[in-house]
């Protein structure tokens, strides 16, 4: 049997941007998939989440409007069997521009089935045998399970399940802070569930800078979301219509009742049997497969890309890594690092927090000197006219220069307002270029025009 | 002079009113049952110092009173049992006002503990007399100090955790940003018994923000007290740690200006609150109303009940606190009586018998003049004392700029110039 080109295990985003590239490029390419094509991604990650969210912001909306109306209407409480069709109805029409059917089209052979290494140089998935001139592996990763006694299989749900629920809890528990849970929780109370997050540590989003967190903490409470912070869930008891979570914070031990517990402790990189070992792949059990700057395993005919490798899991890197990791496998020029890539995110709350480059303390942390540029949205008159104006824009320059290092935007688009900000980073703008952009009036980015334009104006009084 | 004069008075009488006079005792707040706060007995001792030069109190009585308590924290049971008052030399924040034993299973507190012991050193400062009583002060107070050990509240890394708890072990999770923990560091690194290194200090500032924020330039920490409590104590005008020769600033100027920050934000008032304004500011920790509002949109309203508000960050929910204006007095004295003036004219009822309240909220129930905290609270009324003390004769700074232990410990911090030269 003719080997392949390449073999790319696993069709999420990374796995899909790999294979239509190296289609392209005319390499003879496989790629194997376990369970749905589109992976985390559209199937149980960023799509079924986002779709959730706007649904929630739609009933948010609607109990604002219902404020204004005359006479007061009854809160409005989603109908989870249509918000799950929906949630299907989305995922199928994202899914479907990358299709088994439009993969073949492209030239990528597409097999379904659970794969595994046999040898350096060879793959199983199901009864079939692949080998591979160089193989990716794109296996994602999956919502790391609870270590809490009594938290059973069966008594919880993770993002990994959540989404095929068919009715919507009354009372949920989520556990973790991080983004996923902040948005899910978040998500849920709007559509009407009693919501109650607990978080470990004395913030959510520990990654991000305190102002941020410090905001979302109160948008979650003015939503209603009950905040449970410095609090772990110690056990849980399952009784006939509820489980039961013993939680502790220093001072005191309580319990919550909830009859659904999501779970958000973060993701472990899918390696389970994955033959690692046959191909000489090395790993690591919380960052996975290890690879090189240029994304290469241990074994040079084996790279790896997306979440299965690297710690920045969303799904925009995927696809980069992923396109990259093709290029340095089948391109000619110079191969491309992942180390230096701009990489944005968002946690999609409301308001969202979106971030891009150095934060101010790992500036400060690596001797950089910065300046900082805050802008607060309230004082943005498209934010006020929206009446979306909880946050702000922080931009980070090099001291002595405009040259932009990083920002963070709350607020309620920041996941498209920081692009604007990639792009000036990306392609060298300063600060001072930016402030003479001419924005759009009213408009929510005007408030990165207004924060450039601090770099050279004089400090107010004091 | 007349308004500082009373203010000051009045906020002491909280003191004369709220302590057990058996073991020197304080409560945290006026409300029956409250137990004692070490953060409050901290303010009341230095509060001793102003009442002697004030002429509210005869030098040997206030003596008597400190001796009290000095006696009370040195003898009182350290460890982990139940019934201990603290351990390794750190106190439990909330104390039983006549058996003096922890209540409300509360944690060892860094923080409270710091607030105690600037009180100690600084009576410590003031009792400098050869007489039995105040050499004994000064022996208490000095071996109340070196048993503090700051370097266990490590508990092993690089930066101080925020507590520790008989149960539970060290709080896990530690000071994040500029605030008042700068109080914690400054004693740690001056203490001769266990010294907290300079680095764990630096390693602290690695947190720090600053930014260009409302046309300030500010190390931000948006609640007043968190850059007041420890300048309540050490004189923080023009000596300059590394962060704020980098910055061409110090702490003293940050404050001054984040009270402009709080006054811009005030005025532009982006949540329609009402009462705020150029005038009428101060989010500080205080007490607040806990119950959601009508409005416009009552879904969107909460209110947080005792907590620290900030600006312009938040949280914000329409509380100021009455008192925060009058004690900036020794940063911004204009603000600071404009402001005091304005709020008394318009809700007087805020500081009755001369004494603010810790919070009011204007805009909840707005027909009855507005939400207005019960009683008062023990820390507001020391800071008062203390602020307005410094703003007009320096007695508190100048006492702890005598201390080397302070010295010591802003020197360890990489503090030069002014008067540390
Ligand atoms: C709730 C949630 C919300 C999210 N929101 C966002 C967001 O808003 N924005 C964002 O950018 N990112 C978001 N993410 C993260 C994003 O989904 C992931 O970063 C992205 O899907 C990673 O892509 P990937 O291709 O590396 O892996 P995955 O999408 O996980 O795909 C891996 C694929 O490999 C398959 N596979 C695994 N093992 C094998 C095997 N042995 N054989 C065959 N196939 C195998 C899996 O079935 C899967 O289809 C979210 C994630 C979650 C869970």
């Amino acid at each position: 049997m003719k080997s392949h080109d390449l073999v790319i295990v696993g069709a999420g985003p990374a796995g899909l941007a790999a294979a239509e590239l190296a289609a392209r490029l005319g390499a003879r390419v496989a790629l194997i998939e376990r369970d749905r094509l589109g992976g985390t991604s559209v199937n149980t990650g960023t799509v079924p989440s986002k779709a959730l969210i706007r649904l929630g912001t739609l009933f948010a909306a609607m109990r604002e409007a219902s404020h204004l109306r005359h006479p007061d209407g009854d809160e409005p409480v989603a109908n989870f069997q249509r918000v799950a069709a929906r949630l299907r109805a989305i995922e199928h029409r994202v899914g479907s521009f990358h299709s088994a059917e439009r993969l073949r089209r492209a030239g990528v052979e597409v097999h379904f089935g659970v794969a595994r290494f046999v040898g350096e140089r060879t793959l199983v998935a199901g009864s079939r045998r692949l080998n591979f001139r160089n193989a990716l592996v794109t296996t994602g990763a999956r919502a790391t399970p609870p270590s809490i006694p009594g938290l059973v299989e069966g008594s919880y749900v993770t993002s990994d399940t959540l989404f095929s629920l068919e009715h919507l809890p009354r009372e949920l528990a989520v556990i973790g802070g991080g983004a996923l849970g902040c948005e899910l929780a978040q998500a849920f109370r709007r559509l009407g569930s009693r919501v109650t997050i607990f978080q470990d540590e004395p913030r959510f989003l520990p990654g991000e800078e305190r102002d941020a967190a410090q905001i979302l903490a109160q948008s979650m409470a003015r939503d209603g979301v009950t905040i449970r912070l410095n609090t772990s869930v110690v056990s849980a008891r399952r009784e006939p219509n509820a489980v039961v979570l013993e939680t502790q914070n220093n001072q005191h031990n309580a319990e919550a009742r909830a009859d659904l517990v999501l779970v958000s402790v973060g993701r472990t990189p899918a390696t389970q049997g994955l033959g690692l070992d046959a191909a000489g792949i090395r790993m690591d059990a919380a960052q996975g497969i290890v690879v090189d700057k240029f994304l290469r395993t241990t074994n040079p005919r084996v790279y790896a890309a997306g979440d299965v490798c690297l710690p920045y899991r969303y799904t925009h890197v995927a696809e980069r890594t992923a396109r990259m990791a093709v290029g340095n496998l089948l391109g000619e020029g110079a191969r491309q690092s992942h180390t230096n890539l701009t990489i944005p995110w968002c946690t999609f709350c409301a308001p969202e927090i979106a971030h891009v480059g150095l934060q101010a303390w790992e500036a400060r942390k690596k001797n950089i000197p910065i300046r900082t540029f805050t802008v607060m949205m309230q004082d943005i008159d498209r934010a006020i006219i929206d009446r979306q104006d909880v946050g702000f824009v922080k931009l980070h320059v090099a001291g002595g220069s405009d040259t932009i290092l990083g920002a963070t935007i709350v607020a309620s688009r920041a996941s498209e307002m920081i692009n604007e900000v990639c792009v000036a980073m990306s392609t060298g703008i300063g600060l001072r270029a930016l402030a003479k952009v001419i924005h759009i009036y009213p408009s929510q980015s005007d408030a990165i025009r207004i924060a450039a334009l601090a770099l050279d104006e004089p400090l107010a009084p004091a | 002079m007349a308004l500082t004069n009373r203010l000051q008075r009045g906020a002491f009488g909280y003191f004369r009113a709220y302590t057990n006079p058996l073991n020197g005792l304080v409560a945290d707040t006026s409300r029956a049952g409250s137990p004692c706060s070490i953060a409050v007995v901290g303010f009341a001792l230095s509060c001793q110092a102003v009442a002697v030069e004030r002429g509210w109190c005869s030098r040997e009585e206030a003596a008597r009173a400190v001796l009290t308590t000095l006696e009370f924290f040195w003898d009182s049971p350290q460890g982990g049992g139940a019934n201990a008052t603290g351990n390794k030399g750190f106190f439990y924040h909330f104390l039983d006002m006549k058996s003096g034993q922890r209540v409300w299973d509360c944690e060892l507190s860094l923080i409270d503990t710091a607030l105690l012991i600037a009180g100690v050193l600084s009576v410590g400062q003031y009792f400098v007399r050869e007489r039995p009583v105040e050499r004994r002060i000064r022996q208490l107070a000095e071996s109340l100090y070196r048993r503090v050990d700051w370097v266990w509240a490590q508990n092993d890394s690089p930066t101080l955790s925020q507590g520790w708890h008989p149960d539970y072990g060290f709080l896990h999770y530690g000071w994040e940003g500029y605030d008042e923990a700068l109080l914690i560091y400054l004693l740690g690194l001056g203490s001769p018994t266990s010294p907290l290194s300079p680095r764990s200090f630096t390693t602290w500032t690695l947190t720090y923000q600053w930014e260009r924020l409302l046309g300030q330039d500010v190390l931000y920490s948006g609640p007043l007290f968190t850059h007041l409590f420890p300048q309540a104590w050490i004189d923080l005008r023009e000596i300059r740690d590394a962060f704020m020769r980098e910055k061409r600033s110090d702490y003293f100027r940050n404050t001054c200006r984040t009270v402009e920050l709080q006054r811009e934000y005030c005025e532009r008032n982006p949540r329609g609150f009402l009462g705020y304004g150029r005038d009428i500011w101060g989010l500080s920790a205080g007490d607040g109303p806990t119950m959601r509002a009508s409005g416009e949109c009552p879904s969107d309203q909460r209110h947080f009940g005792y907590m620290a508000r900030g600006a312009p960050f938040g949280p914000d929910d329409g509380t100021l606190c009455p008192w925060a204006m009058m004690v900036t007095l020794p940063f911004t004295p204009e603000a600071a009586l404009s402001g005091t003036r304005a709020l008394l004219a318009e809700y007087p009822q805020a500081c009755l018998e001369d004494r603010f309240a810790s919070g009011i909220n204007p805009t909840v129930d707005p027909e009855s003049g507005g939400w207005l905290s019960e009683g008062w609270y023990g820390l507001d009324q020391g800071l008062l004392v203390m602020s307005i003390e410094n703003a007009r004769t320096q007695l508190i700074w100048s006492l702890l700029r005598g201390s080397t232990h302070i010295r010591r410990g802003l020197i360890r911090a990489g503090f030069r110039g002014g008067w540390l030269s």
